[in-house]
């Protein structure tokens, strides 16, 4: 299954990229899996996922928490806490 | 409405286009959110406001939806800008009108709060030449999660 993984402000900066399609590997049941799998991916990965409890999740433009399943994802992104307004 | 938007926004003329011609409206609430200087080492020249298209769109459209579902709004609306701002400029207005003013203040409130916890904004400060991101504050999730939990905000 493919998933478009999107990345935003300091997670964007640290990863070095913005977004991708990747192919997710059949072990993955959740966000929190999901990101043990990228900070295996490379420094750059490992740097911006180091801190992963305080980075935000959204599956399919909505946010979730941590354990939440990415089965059925077509959008997955990862951010910091938002400091709009 | 909400509205996401580069462009800055005029008060007067968003205030007019929705309440303008209506005789039901007994109270009317603008907030206006503006880029705030600072001093010292907290001093900025300038801010970015990245977001998530789309999403930003989405959660901006259903935090409203809570408000109206809460208060007895006749009208409102949001916007917020996204991109480089300076110290002055507009980030985001937010009007809320009703029949009297106890739901179109708290309504406002509640809408401020709630956009800052979850609608997928990030600032980047340029201070004394410097980039950084400013850290999401734990007095905005107080303030948001006061509307979940009335009975402890009442203490």
């Amino acid at each position: 299954m493919t998933v478009k993984l999107l990345y935003f402000a300091w997670v964007r900066e640290q990863t070095g990229i913005s977004e991708e399609t990747i192919e997710l590997p059949g072990e993955i049941d959740t966000v929190s899996d999901l990101m043990t799998w990228l900070k295996a991916r490379g420094p750059e990965f490992a740097a911006a996922f180091d801190k992963s409890d305080v980075i935000r999740a959204a599956v399919d433009q909505t946010h979730v928490a941590h354990d939440a399943r990415v089965a059925d994802a077509n959008e997955i992104a990862f951010f910091p806490p938002v400091t709009g307004g | 409405m909400i509205r996401v938007q580069e462009a800055d926004f005029d008060i007067a003329a968003e205030l007019a286009r929705l309440t303008g011609g209506r005789t039901d409206l007994g109270a009317i609430v603008t907030f206006t959110g503006a880029v705030r200087q600072g001093a010292g080492d907290d001093k900025i020249e300038e801010m970015t406001l990245e977001h998530y298209p789309g999403m930003t769109e989405g959660e901006l459209e259903r935090v409203e939806a809570e408000a109206r579902s809460r208060w007895p709004l006749a009208a409102s609306l949001v916007i917020h800008r996204y991109g480089r701002l300076e110290p002055g400029d507009n980030i985001v207005l937010v009007i809320t009108a009703s029949a009297h003013r106890k739901a179109a203040f708290e309504a406002a409130e509640f809408l401020m709060d709630y956009l800052k916890t979850s609608a997928p904004f990030w600032k980047r400060e340029v201070s004394g030449g410097n980039a950084r991101w400013v850290e999401a504050r734990a007095s905005d999730d107080a303030d948001a999660r006061r509307w979940t939990a009335p009975d402890k905000a009442a203490e």
